[in-house]
């Protein structure tokens, strides 16, 4: 993130209450992931300790330290979503993409090796009425079945 | 224009009421999340255009949601002197017809759910007419019939980006009442005697924790509105703020107003985008009407809500890893006291509140204590919104008065198990509850009663499990939840989850045994007597739940 950017997000948080994280938010939504470079530019300037920012980062499951690939595809992991099958789910986004990554102590990432897909989970968007449910880059899937995977990820340029 | 007196307030209510009442027809279309995420905003924009282009004396307008998750995407048929119509599962290629029916006063009957010829907002009421003689009821269809709609008395019905739609109905009046005609100690007594408990979990009443706020010494103060929301399952607190974000501004103002109060925060999740932008347009909206910000209603008085956003961690919901987070620090909770009306925000006197529980406040000061503690139960006064999900065949939200059974919600309101299934079970509360068996569906909605069999009111989550769902993996997945959100501070929660998922694991893979069974008994027990703060203390119950409620599924899955 070039340092204009960062300066922009900065000036929209004059207040102390929720400054830090706030400006974090941005910077992950913005760039898919925290750049360390960034990290360390937010550590100048809000004049905090970057061991701070990283325990930070490393906290919240909301950031993340690794780039993601292209799409980022977040599978919810909620309560409703579970008793309605999304570990089914995330086995099938897992099987058409290649990947085998193990997501039983409830934290999974995980990137084809194309960088195309990164494949994530979350506990629940709120919108568990229409559970299982999936985000990709943002759009909301609801109701998935397995059998609607490959049409989905074919939207975003995937090919059998 | 900023508003200043009872004749500025009146004329924005009246410049409201047009707008909902337009002498023309309006369509409403559902657009908040969920309604988004199965085609709500493709519909809207269709309509868009095709009113630009075609039909220019049409109202179109966005609308929050109903709560009828099921039939998304609703919109609302609105024809001047006639009844307000429902429509269900709309597509995109209705749009045309709809708009050309509403036109010539009519509405496609197919596609019609219900109608509504007058509604109670509370703060105000409002009539639409009669009409559409085919077409059932508001009070015909039992998802609704069995409800009572008091914190959403506007959803879906009016337009959440719009303040002047909120003041319409009768919103900010309580406000304007509050601050210009009641001292502050009455406004707290008012809400004291209305009984109004927490409706973040734990019911400790609200009246109370402003009087503490109010005599905390220290002259800078917070509110701070909890809309972390973290519960799995839950998401009421987020379709309360993205379809009637001017009520829980206007709580927090008349709770800034009683406490004296002039800072106050929305600390809510990240993973809440929309809610998060409503909430941003409502603050500008509310601040450029004078009803935020400095000498609000011309009446001396400053107060202001800044938001602040959490990043994905559970644990913050809890009073004190809130506080820390807000303050851009990890949110690992303290040993209390001293409470955070003592010592909260930066140090200062806080009083943290649910979306819910300030929700409720405007209504309190509009209505009166005595007619809120009409509705509910003794001590359990007032409604109470569920997010009722799961194996359930109307899924949505619900408000019910607090007191009434799980067999009204599960099987009234919800019909029953979806796709005709059994239903088997409900997890209330969620990772902090349990599950109650069907046997039980008698037990009332309270705080003591949910308490007493095993379980608790949490935020207001009901998953609703059936005869193929395992029990002893939903004790799994709970606790596999908490064991990843343990902030790790302390060791009974960070150990004793870590150690009671194995052996669950281990029991289902089958190659678990007794003495398995009674260490996880203890271990629970152990975890929820020793734990810092109410994360660990309350992670056992589904486990000791669904021992208790479902041994035989335990049972069966030990070695031969
Ligand atoms: C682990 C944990 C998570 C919590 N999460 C929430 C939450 O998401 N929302 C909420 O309002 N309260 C939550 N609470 C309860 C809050 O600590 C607090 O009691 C509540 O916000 C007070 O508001 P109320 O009195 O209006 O209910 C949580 C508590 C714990 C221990
Ligand atoms: S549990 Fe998946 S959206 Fe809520």
């Amino acid at each position: 993130m070039d340092e204009r950017t960062l300066d922009e997000i900065i000036g929209r948080y004059p207040y102390p209450s929720g400054r830090t994280l706030g400006i974090l938010r941005e910077v992950q939504i913005k760039e898919k992931h925290i750049p360390m470079d960034t990290l360390k530019l937010v550590s100048e300037k809000l004049d905090t300790p970057l061991s701070d920012l990283f325990s930070l980062v490393t906290f919240y499951s909301f950031f993340s330290l690794k780039p993601v690939g292209e799409h980022l595809i977040t599978v919810c992991m909620g309560t409703p979503c579970h008793v309605k099958g999304a570990e089914k789910i995330l086995q099938s986004i897992q099987e058409h993409l290649g990947l085998s990554g193990d997501s039983s102590d409830g934290k999974y990432l995980e990137t084809t090796p194309d960088n195309k897909f990164t494949v994530e989970i979350a506990r629940c968007f709120g919108a568990c009425s229409m559970a299982p449910v999936l985000h990709v880059d943002g759009d909301l899937y609801g109701y998935v079945t397995p059998e609607k995977i490959p049409e989905i990820l074919t939207r975003y340029g995937w090919k059998r | 224009m900023k508003i200043q007196s009872a004749r500025d307030l009146e004329s924005a209510r009246r410049e409201g009421l047009i707008k909902i009442q337009p002498g023309r027809p309006r369509i409403g279309v559902g657009t908040s999340s969920c309604g988004i995420a199965v085609g709500g905003m493709a519909l809207y924009e269709r309509m868009k255009k095709i009113i630009q282009d075609e039909y220019p004396d049409i109202s179109l307008v966005k609308t929050g949601c109903i709560g009828f998750c099921k039939e998304e995407p609703i919109v609302s048929v609105s024809i001047p002197g006639k009844s307000l119509v429902l429509l269900h599962k709309v597509q995109p290629d209705d749009a045309e017809r709809i708009i050309s029916l509403a036109m010539e006063g009519r509405v496609p009957q197919e596609l019609a759910l219900c109608k509504i010829q007058d509604w109670d907002h509370i703060t105000g009421s409002l009539v639409h007419g009669g009409g559409f003689d085919g077409i059932k009821d508001y009070d015909e269809i039992p998802f609704f019939a069995n409800q009572k709609k008091i914190i959403l008395r506007n959803c879906g019905l009016i337009n959440p980006e719009d303040i002047m739609e909120y003041i319409g109905t009768g919103g900010y009046f309580p406000a304007f009442k509050a601050i210009t005609s009641m001292e502050p100690e009455a406004v707290i007594e008012e809400v004291k005697r209305s009984g109004l408990r927490g409706r973040g979990g734990a019911g400790f009443p609200a009246g109370i924790k402003w009087e503490i706020t109010k005599k905390a010494s220290g002259e800078e103060k917070y509110i701070v509105c909890n809309a972390d929301e973290g519960d799995p399952g839950a998401y009421m607190n987020r379709n309360e703020m993205e379809s009637d974000p001017h009520m829980l501004l206007e709580g927090m103002l008349i709770g800034a107003y009683a406490m004296g109060v002039h800072e106050g925060l929305i600390y809510i999740r990240a993973e809440y985008p929309l809610a998060i932008e409503r909430l941003m347009v409502a603050l500008d909206q509310a601040r450029s009407l004078g009803l935020l910000g400095k000498n609000i209603l011309n009446s001396g008085f400053d107060f202001d809500i800044q938001i602040a956003t959490g990043a994905g961690a559970f644990v913050c919901g809890e009073s004190t890893a809130l506080a820390a987070s807000i303050e851009g620090k990890t949110g690992r909770p303290r040993i209390r006291p001293p409470r955070l009306t003592e010592k909260g925000v930066f140090g200062r006197p806080t009083d943290l509140n649910n979306v819910e529980t300030w929700c409720n406040v405007p209504v309190i000061i509009a209505k009166g204590a005595s007619w809120f503690s009409s509705v509910g139960a003794k001590g359990n006064t007032g409604t109470k919104v569920f997010s009722l999900v799961g194996k359930v065949d109307n899924v949505g939200m619900v408000e019910v008065p607090l007191g009434t059974s799980l067999n009204t919600i599960i099987f009234d309101i919800g019909n029953g198990g979806a796709q005709g299934r059994r239903v088997k079970a409900v997890q209330t509360g969620g990772p902090s509850g349990g599950c109650i068996p069907v046997r039980l569906f008698d037990t009332p909605v309270d705080y003591e009663s949910l308490n007493k069999v095993g379980t608790m009111m949490g935020s207001g989550g009901l998953v609703v499990m059936d005869e193929d769902t395992n029990m002893a993996d939903i004790a799994r997945y709970f606790i596999s939840f908490a064991s990843g959100e343990s902030c790790g501070k302390c060791v009974p929660c960070r150990e004793g989850l870590k150690h009671m998922l194995l052996i669950l694991n281990r029991l289902i893979a089958g190659k678990g045994t007794v003495k398995d069974l009674n260490l996880l008994k203890e271990l629970s027990e152990t975890v929820q007597k020793t734990s810092l703060c109410g994360l660990g203390q309350t992670a056992p119950n589904p486990v000791l739940t669904t021992m208790q409620y479902f041994k035989e599924e335990y049972d069966e899955l030990l070695e031969a």
